[in-house]
């Protein structure tokens, strides 16, 4: 077949070469058109997933997270750029014609298959030998622990059988990358966390690119090798977890993932890489802070409430070189491994500090309580620059 | 202990009027229905029950034209009728947007003009000197022995126009019953187009279309109002044999004879039908 090629820069092979990525956007956008007005739904988008990587889209609903998976299947057309599998342009390959495969959310069997022949489905449309099918259905059945299920069918499975049926259907035909629309979504707690433990073994097995639609935070966190956090189709940052979680690049990824505490203000002094921000004479804030910032620079702090520590009188003199809120507790939330306060300080934000629940149990601090929170200088994060 | 009972009691209560209502008007009109086809006489005479089976047999043997046409332009308009439906509750279902009930409020339009005063303006429409006739026979297309009206092609014709939203509405709603996203996994599994269609669409379809059979099949088999209307002496069909045995020969016996013979080859149909495509069965035939 000799297609048209728009702009193609990489020459055309079967196999990719090493460090070519398994998926790659070039300037893709897309807009929809709704009553007659252009809304975008992904903003100029460039992007690659590495081979074997496990890559989570992370967002709230409407962020662009499920268009840009839809992009990638071929579901969907960007209304501009290049869309690369393998370093092949699939931007205008139907669905049908793309080596990506999908696990749907609520798993979209096929209501009048049993289980083996939804597995088979995909390799009977490549003409795959019988034999072939039969034994690398077994495979996989086994791989998602349900050989001897073959002939349910999707009706007499449990909710996490079906989801197994759903990611057995999609591996079995080999593909470059799978993608995964919020696949553990409609199950109970338990079963997620059991779900997300075996889909990471699953992917170490398979070495196959997985990309990972959630909104669920935990989940994104716990499974994936890089996230891409998104936000009215852009993505915001992209990184590793420990990244995201420790630098959140922006006001939205700090609230996003986890729980964090903002406070705004004006840089006073900078001292050895050290910026300060006073509130009061006591009430002061030390964050780490780039060359760039000057005294006099508004900017945004982001505190994790696991990283603060909660005193009931004046601080000890060696927490003193970080930062010091003095403050009164609103709400006491106990949650047994841990307690919640929740505390008006007088840099103007309410914090929220997670305190564990250790040996000095009577040290609880009660609403209305006066208390001062302390934390090191490098559990300080400037948001953005 | 009197709530227990109560409670028990409870569904036989809720069946009681349904139940008395089917006693009175199906159980004892069969059963009147059935005596009548048994029993010898005239109008004037009177009749009495003589156990005369002889008029099941005289009433096959003088109407089996009759009996085998019925079915035969039931099963022609069935099939035209499931050919014409599909594609009208595909587009309904899957390109109808917001418009759906819209679309289907339309299609049911023509239908609240009373059954027999459509079929008589069809006549009109398709007689000699109608809109559809007349302008052929003039610009020479067809000869002056060209007829619609009168022929089996009307009386069929007139059978799908009828019948034609009670095949629509069950396959429509099977499709509308698909989950998209199960076509968009069947895409995504290297089918195409005509793959999904054939392989996921049609089988989902398929219980819709069963239902559509039977509601259509059976009231076509046995119409009386489209044959009489739109036909000939050539088209009678069952339907208006029994009416004319009933109404204007008053031969009780043969009408009632009639009508369990067209019922029992009804039924017979519908069950070896079901047995050959029942909905469990569609859809396993339908995965090979």
């Amino acid at each position: 077949m000799t297609t048209p090629q728009h702009s193609v820069a990489r020459p055309r092979t079967t196999a990719p070469a090493a460090g070519t990525p398994a998926i790659e956007f070039a300037g893709v956008l897309k807009n929809y058109l709704s009553h007659g007005e252009t809304v975008p739904a992904v903003k100029r988008t460039d992007l690659a997933i590495a081979q074997g990587e496990f890559f989570s889209l992370l967002g709230p609903s409407g962020c662009g997270k499920t268009t840009t998976m839809r992009m990638i299947a071929g579901f969907e057309e960007p209304t501009a750029g290049t869309v690369f599998l393998d370093g092949k342009d699939v931007t205008h390959v139907s669905a049908n014609k793309r080596d990506v495969n999908m696990v749907f959310q609520s798993y979209a069997l096929f209501p009048h298959l049993n289980t083996y022949q939804n597995v088979a489905f995909g390799l009977e449309r490549k003409k795959t030998g019988k034999d072939e099918i039969k034994r690398r259905v077994g495979e996989i059945l086994e791989i998602v622990s349900l050989t001897g299920m073959e002939k349910r069918s999707p009706r007499e499975m449990s909710g996490g059988q079906q989801q197994r049926v759903a990611l057995a259907r999609a591996l079995v035909n080999r593909p470059r990358a799978l993608l995964l629309d919020e696949p553990l979504g409609a199950l109970d707690l338990k079963l997620r966390q059991q779900m997300q433990i075996e889909l990471k073994r699953i992917q170490r097995e398979v070495g196959i690119t997985f990309v990972y639609v959630t909104h669920d935070q935990g989940e994104a966190l716990t499974m994936s090798d890089r996230i891409a956090v998104m936000n009215a189709g852009v993505i915001e940052q992209l990184g590793s977890p420990r990244e995201i979680y420790e630098k959140p690049a922006s006001r939205f990824v700090a609230g996003f993932i986890g729980t964090s505490n903002i406070v705004d203000g004006r840089v006073e002094r900078v001292e050895g890489g050290l910026g300060l921000l006073s509130y009061t004479a006591q009430d002061r804030v030390v964050v780490p802070v780039e060359d760039a910032v000057r005294s006099g620079d508004k900017v945004e702090v982001s505190i994790r409430p696991e990283k603060i520590d909660l005193h009931r009188g004046v601080p000890p003199v060696t927490a003193t070189g970080g930062s010091v809120l003095s403050g009164t507790v609103t709400e006491v939330v106990y949650h047994g491994t841990s307690t919640n306060y929740t505390v008006a300080t007088a840099a103007g934000a309410d914090f929220t500090v997670f305190d564990q629940n250790a040996s000095n149990a009577d040290d609880l601090a009660d609403r209305g309580d006066r208390v001062y929170l302390t934390w090191a200088p490098q559990h300080s994060y400037m948001i953005g620059v | 202990m009197k709530n227990r009972v109560k409670r028990q009691l409870a569904p036989y209560l809720l069946v009681l009027p349904g139940g008395i209502w089917l006693l009175i008007f199906f159980a004892v009109p069969m059963i009147t229905m059935l005596s009548l086809s048994l029993q010898e006489g005239d109008i004037v005479n009177g009749y009495r029950f003589t156990g005369h089976w002889q008029t099941y047999v005289d009433a096959i043997s003088s109407y089996q034209t009759q009996i085998v046409r019925s079915l035969i332009y039931g099963a022609v308009a069935t099939i035209i009728l499931i050919a014409l439906a599909f594609p009208v509750a595909y587009w309904i279902a899957f390109h109808g947007g917001k418009r759906k009930s819209t679309y289907l409020f339309l299609l049911l339009l023509p239908f609240f003009v009373s059954f027999v005063l459509r079929t008589i303006s069809w006549g009109q429409i398709l007689a000699d000197e109608g809109p559809v006739v007349s302008p052929l026979r003039s610009i020479g297309l067809v000869g002056d022995s060209f007829h619609i009206l009168g022929t089996s092609y009307a009386v069929i014709g007139g059978l799908v126009y009828n019948f034609l939203p009670f095949m629509v509405l069950p396959i429509y709603v099977a499709l509308e019953r698909i989950d998209p996203r199960v076509v968009e996994a069947a895409r995504d599994l290297y089918a195409n187009p005509a793959v999904t269609f054939r392989k996921v669409i049609f089988p989902l379809a398929l219980p819709g279309v069963f239902a559509g059979v039977l509601m259509t099949f059976v009231p076509a088999s046995s119409d009386y109002v489209n044959s009489a209307v739109l036909g000939s002496a050539g088209t009678t069909m069952i339907g208006q044999v029994i009416q004319a045995q009933y109404l204007v020969n008053s031969d009780y016996p043969t009408a009632s004879a009639l009508s369990f013979v067209l019922m029992a080859v009804l039924l017979i149909g519908v069950f070896l039908y079901a047995r050959m495509l029942g909905t469990e069965d569609v859809m396993k035939v339908a995965a090979r």
